[in-house]
């Protein structure tokens, strides 16, 4: 017969069970000869236990069992657990990892409740507003869980709602939060919970307008939804009523002859609302300065300048600091470096649309220094689309890629600069590849500056030619 | 912020619900974990939650709603199209973001999916839904699940900009062939959505390659069918083209309703509801269980699925040859075909026969599905005599379906 009767608290008492669990198997005590009981305080009668009892080592998978088992409201779960856990220690070691068993079996259709309750009132749990005497504003809720999951269920409101405040009520127990942090409280009833709310009625509108009563099947509502969830449910008092018209609805639907259409066929507003593509480079401008930037960073987009009808298109890479901060591209030490160099090439400056393939400054900020970083083939991509309307727009007779983002902006694809430098289409508009100012500056020795600055003014007067025999061409 | 919902807001709102009811999408899942922290609002768990069911057997998860019901296009089997004479209504952009914070605020929802008819030009309606969103993240902090359908004639840089957003972009197939599209959406144009959808699964697999936010959630598109003469084989075709080709992560199938004040180039009759379920189990099995569209066509007639029973199950009965299957032995894709048994029914039947050979009562406690399975499987205590050949093997593993309420007789 029974030796030993444990009583444990009200609700889901784990720590309970797990010191009741550590004396018991100290002292050797098989599972039919506890009787567990359910009322106040944790204690073993009749029983010549230790009072204190070492830690027993478990599986995991038995911790992760007890853990949502012990908030089941049957009655026998804790003599179930502890019959488990002692087949586990003694002889049934991998008994957890037989799922056919049918006391693995019950536990896992007990655990599989338990979830089932835990999500349930993450769905159901409907708030009310309330408001404090001076104006804050408080969500409570009044829900009726199946088994006592109440913590179980409240971090994911604490992780969803952080940062309102709170109250669940529920029979057993209630839990409110203040912004920082989560308090216990004492069982309440439905009165303690606030009436109504401003959003109910608009809610239960939107509930009711959804429901299409051509598809009436109200056996798989009631199988997600039990009807014992509806009475805190505020759209749930549609139901009825949606169920019993829906028939007519439909036949009502069914027997309307095709109407014939109110309005004029608006053949021209349809064939004008295709036209949507911007009309002018202001019109694209405008977009692109109201877009959201792609790049982290950027205060502002930074847009081409200079004439339409120009005779060179420069595409540089991004706006740098400099240039984000006064909202013009090429303004920095590169942008000086290029004047330089069309002054030397004798090209005329005022002939010159200078722009960039990415129209945001992507940076990093490190302490007070926000630091380039080169855009992403996507990022480049992305901007390609404006970058191509714009040109399209400036009609340059020569378009010129300064450096490797602005040659995988106009020609669509990776390629190196070193193979690629000079004359090169893209697609169908005469182009030139040639290096990023930049890198000239970024140059260690005198020398090879030198060097570059030659080769770059080469590439200038080069550019200048073919401009030349273009307009020839087409004079 | 008011915390009152006006008359006028109230019905705007059921306008502009039933509008979007015809919408079959409505998961919100997929989405990265997050939360909103300490000033934020919102969080997304992964998986979605349903937080009411309709008498439709639908779940309501996101505050499903149209930004307008105006519309300049005219596609038949929509009740929003220019022709019809149903009331009309327009939501400002704060409406919209003031009803999905204070409906998430009391755990109402999950988030928000946004779709519009096509008013003045597309990227006049795409750019107001992509405010919406940017409204809710940005200044509400809101970190829910939001959901827009884009409009696939608006410019690609709109799309991109709403991407920043969302976490889930799509955009409506509606019919499967060219050929429908033309007869019942005039102006839809079947190219500019598939290139829109191919723009699409590039940018987010860029953004994922490059660690950017740009619909985390994927792509997914509607297919409705029913309105139209495809066949179930085609349709299911279509849809592996689209999983293919553009990275979908889901194809939903809306059966054509009956709506109010239908359009005259319309069938009269909606196709049965069992058709959409029949093709979900079908997209499951294409997607889940390495089936071809060709063996779940070969369980039908004439390129239409079995309405009586699902697919699985049709394609057992004309292929009982492989079976019975040994639940002691069987390999993994053997059992994943007996019908009955799901893919966690079969993993769990892997992992218990390595402690004790399985009986019939074992597997009972496995899968739910063992009436159906029974004939088709071997267990230690069980070997169906010839049970495959019986002719009355398909009423023998089906039950008489208690009949759903007839609407259509
Ligand atoms: S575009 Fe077609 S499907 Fe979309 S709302 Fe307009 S009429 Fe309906």
């Amino acid at each position: 017969m029974t030796g030993h009767r444990v009583q444990l608290d009200e609700g889901a008492d784990p720590s309970g069970f797990r010191l009741a669990v550590r004396r018991l198997l100290a002292a050797a005590v098989p599972p039919d000869e506890v009787a567990w009981t359910i009322g106040r305080g944790s204690d073993l009668f009749g029983s010549d236990l230790p009072e204190e009892a070492p830690p027993v080592p478990l599986p995991r998978a038995l911790h992760q069992l007890v853990e949502p088992v012990v908030c089941h409201s049957d009655p026998e779960r804790y003599a179930l657990l502890y019959t488990l856990t002692w087949r586990v220690r003694h002889g049934e070691p991998a008994l957890l990892q037989d799922p056919s068993d049918p006391l693995v079996h019950r536990l896992e259709r007990m655990r599989k409740a338990i979830r089932r309750d835990v999500h349930k009132m993450h769905a159901f749990l409907r708030f009310r507003r309330t408001e404090d005497p001076n104006g804050a504003e408080r969500f409570v809720a009044w829900f009726e869980p199946e088994h006592h999951i109440l913590d179980a269920a409240a971090p994911f409101f604490v992780d969803r709602f952080r940062s309102m405040a709170w109250s669940i009520l529920t029979p057993s127990g209630s839990r409110h939060w203040d912004g920082r942090s989560l308090l216990r409280g004492p069982p309440a009833t439905r009165a303690d919970a606030p009436e109504g709310d401003a959003f109910e009625a608009g809610w239960r509108g939107y509930y009711e307008s959804v429901f299409n009563p051509a598809r009436v099947n109200p056996g798989v509502m009631r199988g997600e939804m039990p009807k014992k969830y509806w009475r805190n449910m505020p759209e749930a008092q549609a139901i009825p009523h949606l169920i019993r018209s829906a028939p007519a609805r439909v036949r009502d639907m069914l027997e309307q002859e095709a109407a014939m259409p109110a309005k004029r066929n608006p053949d021209k507003a349809v064939a004008s609302m295709f036209d949507q593509e911007p009309r002018t480079l202001e019109e694209l401008n405008r977009i692109i300065a109201a877009s959201e930037p792609l790049v982290p960073g950027a205060t502002r987009a930074v847009l081409g300048e200079g004439p339409i009808g120009a005779a060179i298109a420069l595409v540089g890479e991004q706006p740098g600091d400099q240039e984000d901060l006064q909202g013009h591209p090429f303004v920095g030490p590169a942008g000086q470096l290029l004047d330089q160099v069309m002054t030397e090439a004798a090209v005329d400056r005022g002939r010159v649309y200078i722009t960039n393939a990415v129209k945001h400054f992507k940076f990093e900020q490190r302490g007070k220094r926000r630091i380039h970083q080169k855009p992403t083939a996507g990022e480049v991509k992305h901007y390609r689309w404006w970058l191509m309307r714009e040109l399209d727009f400036v009609r340059p007779e020569l378009t010129v890629a300064l450096g490797v983002t602005a040659l995988l902006a106009l020609a669509g694809k990776a390629l190196p600069i070193g193979k690629n430098r000079g004359e090169m289409m893209f697609e169908d508009r005469p182009g030139f590849v040639t290096v990023h100012p930049s890198y000239l500056l970024r140059l260690p020795d005198e020398a090879a500056k030198r060097q570059a600055y030659d080769a770059y003014l080469a590439d200038f007067r080069r550019m200048r030619r073919m401009v030349e025999r273009i307009e020839a061409a087409s004079a | 912020m008011g915390a009152t919902l006006d008359e006028k807001l109230k019905a705007k709102l059921r306008i502009l619900a039933d509008a979007a009811k015809y919408d079959a999408s409505c998961a919100s899942s997929g989405a990265p974990k997050r939360s909103g922290g300490m000033t934020g609002l919102g969080s997304t768990t992964g998986a979605g939650i349903c937080h009411a069911y309709t008498p439709d057997g639908r779940c309501v998860s996101l505050l499903k709603i149209l930004l307008t019901n105006y519309c300049l296009f005219d596609c038949a089997y929509c009740v929003n199209r220019r022709s019809s004479n149903v009331r009309r209504a327009r939501f400002t952009v704060d409406e919209v973001v003031k009803l999905t914070i204070e409906f998430y605020k009391r755990n109402y929802i999950e988030g928000l999916f946004l779709s519009s008819g096509i008013i003045r030009s597309p990227d006049h309606t795409m750019e107001e839904m992509m405010r919406v969103a940017k409204a809710l993240r940005r200044d509400h902090g809101f970190a829910g699940y939001i959901h827009l359908k884009t409009i696939p004639e608006a410019s690609p840089w709109l799309i991109e900009q709403a991407g920043l957003w969302a976490d889930r972009l799509s955009i409506n197939l509606e019919l499967p062939s060219q050929r429908s599209l033309k007869r019942l959406a005039p102006e839809k144009d079947g190219t500019t959505i598939r290139t829109a959808m191919g723009q699409m699964r590039e940018r987010i697999a860029e953004a994922r390659e490059e660690k950017r936010r740009f619909s985390p959630a994927g792509q997914s598109t509607q297919v409705i069918v029913g309105a139209d003469d495809t066949t179930d084989e085609a349709v299911l075709q279509s849809s592996a083209g689209l999983y293919e080709r553009y990275d979908l992560k889901r194809v939903y199938y809306s059966a054509f309703s009956p709506i109010p004040e239908p359009s005259r180039v319309l069938p009269v009759k909606p196709p049965p509801m069992q058709r959409e379920s029949r093709l979900y189990q079908a997209d499951w099995l294409l997607r889940h269980y390495g089936f071809t569209v060709a063996e779940i066509a070969a369980g039908g007639e004439g390129g239409m699925l079995d309405l009586g029973i699902d697919p699985k199950l049709a394609w057992a009965l004309k292929n009982r040859d492989r079976f019975p299957v040994d639940v002691n032995t069987g390999e993994r894709e053997l059992l994943l075909r007996v019908p009955g048994l799901g893919a966690r029914a079969v993993d769990r039947i892997i992992q218990a026969r390595r402690h004790r050979r399985l009986r019939l009562e074992d597997v009972a406690r496995l899968s739910s599905g063992l009436r159906r399975a029974r004939p088709f499987l071997i267990a230690a205590d069980h070997r169906p005599v010839r049970l495959t050949d019986r002719l009355d093997l398909r009423r023998l593993v089906t039950s008489p379906v208690p009949q759903q309420m007839s609407l259509f007789a």
